[in-house]
C-alpha cells in the first residue's frame, strides 16, 4: 500500500502521487513517511524530501521550511519554497548564504532571541541547499 | 447643427477611442484567465493549511496566554483595516466599492469611540485615503506585480504581524472584492486578528477523532507559532489573488461595455453626419433649380 505525497507551495502543487516512502526533513531529524504511519505534524526544517520507489531514491526535492501533516495514508508537506534538486541554482544559493552571513555578522546576538533563530534556521537551509546541489551535480 | 467637419472628427475620435477600449478589454480578458488559474493553483496550499489550523487549534483550544494572532489582544479598541485595492484605474466601480465599504466601517467604528487605523493596499486606496483619512494611514503597500508573488503577502502579513506584536492595534480586518466571476464582484470583509476559527463544528468533530492519536514535532505551542503568521499571509495572499483577478473581471465588463457605446455612439453620430450631407446636397440642388427656373 503506497502513501499518497503532496508538496505544495504556496503558489502551486509541485508534486502530487502515490510513493513507497518519503523521508522529511524534520526539524528535529528526518522521519520517513510510510503506510500505517503514526498521525504527526511536525516543523521542516531546510533540506532534502527523497521518494523512494521500491527500494530506490526516485526524486529529490529541495524544501525551505514549513510543515509537513503526516497520516496513516497520507503525507502532505507545506514548504514555503520547494524545487527539484536537479533544478537548484547552486550560484543563487550562494549568494543568498553570503548575505546572510553578513547579516548575521552584523547583527546583534543579544538582540531577540527569536530573530536571532530564524537566522540562523535560514543560514542552516541555504547550506544545506548548496550541499543538496553539489550532491546531485 | 453641427457641421460636417466638426462630425467627422468627432466619429474620428470616438473610433480610436473604441479601438482602445476594445483592446483593453482584451487585454483584461487575458490577464484574467491567468490570474484565475494562479488562484486555482493556490489553493491546495490553503486548504491544506486550514485543515492542519482545525487539527492543531483543537489540540491547544482553551489554553491561557496563547499567541495574539489567534486570541487577539483580548481588546477591542484599536482596529486596523486593509482596503485591498488596484494600483491602476478603468475598472468600473471596482475600487470605489471598497472605498465605500470602508469608509462606512471607520464610521461606524468611529462612532462607537474606537480608534481605526488604515493599511490601505494598491494605489487607488493610498491615493484615496490620504485625501479624507490621512492622519490615519499607518503604513501603504502599492505596486504589486502583475504575476502576484507570495512575497507580497508575506511582506505585508509581517507588517500586520509587528503591529499587533507592538500593541498597536487589537483588531484587523481586511476590506476586498470577493470574486465571484468577471461580472460581479462583491465587497466584503474579513476578519483576520482574531483568528475566526472556521466551520467550528467540523473542527471539533476531527479533534475530537484525531485528539488523542496526532503527534506534534517539536510541539504544539512551537507549531502553532509558527503556523499562525503563515496562516494570515495565505489568507492575505489569497486576497490579494481575487482583487487581481477581480480587477481583471471588472475592468474587462467596464471595457465591454465602454465598447458597446462607443459602436453605438458612432452608429447615431454617422446617422446625424448623413443627414446633415444629404440636408447640404438638397439645399445645394434647391438653390441651383430655382437659379435656373428664374432665368
Amino acid at each position: 500500500m503506497p502513501v499518497q505525497l503532496d508538496i505544495i507551495s504556496p503558489e502551486k502543487v509541485l508534486v502530487s502521487r502515490e510513493v513507497e516512502m518519503a523521508v522529511i526533513p524534520g526539524a528535529e531529524g528526518d522521519i520517513a513517511a510510510m503506510p500505517e504511519h503514526a498521525p504527526v505534524m511536525l516543523l521542516l526544517r531546510g533540506g532534502v524530501v527523497s521518494l523512494y520507489e521500491n527500494g530506490v531514491v526516485t526524486d529529490r526535492f529541495f524544501v525551505e521550511g514549513g510543515f509537513a501533516d503526516i497520516t496513516a495514508d497520507r503525507c502532505t508537506v507545506l514548504a514555503d519554497r520547494a524545487v527539484p534538486v536537479s533544478e537548484i541554482s547552486v550560484d543563487e544559493a550562494t549568494a543568498r548564504l553570503e548575505e546572510l552571513t553578513t547579516l548575521w555578522g552584523r547583527s546583534d546576538k543579544h538582540d531577540d532571541p527569536q530573530s536571532i533563530d530564524a537566522l540562523q534556521a535560514q543560514i542552516l537551509s541555504a547550506r544545506a541547499e548548496i550541499d543538496a546541489a553539489s550532491a546531485a551535480h | 447643427m453641427a457641421s460636417l467637419k466638426e462630425l467627422r472628427a468627432r466619429i474620428g475620435s470616438i473610433k480610436s477611442t473604441k479601438k482602445i477600449t476594445s483592446a483593453m478589454k482584451m487585454v483584461a480578458a487575458a490577464k484574467l484567465r491567468r490570474a484565475q488559474a494562479r488562484a486555482e493553483s493556490a489553493r491546495p496550499y490553503a486548504s491544506a493549511m486550514r485543515r492542519m489550523m482545525a487539527e492543531l487549534a483543537g489540540a491547544t483550544v482553551g489554553e491561557e496566554g496563547g499567541p495574539l494572532l489567534l486570541t487577539g489582544t483580548g481588546k477591542d479598541k484599536i482596529h486596523l483595516l486593509v482596503p485591498l485595492t488596484s494600483d491602476r484605474g478603468l475598472c468600473g466601480g471596482f475600487n470605489a466599492s471598497v472605498h465605500r465599504l470602508t469608509e462606512r466601517l471607520i464610521r461606524r467604528l468611529q462612532s462607537e469611540g474606537k480608534t481605526v487605523k488604515l493599511l490601505p493596499v494598491g494605489r487607488r486606496a493610498i491615493s484615496y485615503f490620504s485625501r479624507e483619512y490621512s492622519d490615519l494611514i499607518v503604513d501603504k503597500i502599492m505596486g504589486i506585480p502583475g504575476d502576484v508573488p507570495f512575497s507580497v503577502a508575506e511582506g505585508l502579513g509581517v507588517k500586520i504581524n509587528a503591529l499587533l506584536e507592538a500593541g498597536e492595534i487589537d483588531v484587523c480586518e481586511l476590506v476586498f472584492n470577493k470574486f465571484i466571476n468577471a461580472m460581479s464582484q462583491v465587497p466584503q470583509k474579513q476578519q483576520l486578528v482574531p483568528l475566526v476559527v472556521e466551520d467550528a463544528a467540523e473542527t471539533s468533530a476531527v479533534a475530537d477523532e484525531n485528539k488523542a492519536l496526532y503527534d506534534f514535532e517539536p510541539d504544539e505551542e512551537t507549531l502553532l507559532f509558527r503556523l499562525l503568521p503563515k496562516n494570515l499571509q495565505v489568507q492575505l495572499y489569497a486576497a490579494l489573488l481575487e482583487t487581481a483577478a477581480g480587477e481583471n473581471g471588472a475592468r474587462m465588463t467596464a471595457m465591454d461595455n465602454a465598447t458597446r457605446n462607443a459602436g453605438r455612439s458612432i452608429d447615431s453620430l454617422s446617422q446625424v453626419y448623413n443627414r446633415t450631407r444629404q440636408a447640404n446636397i438638397t439645399n445645394e440642388l434647391i438653390e441651383i433649380i430655382s437659379g435656373a427656373q428664374a432665368v
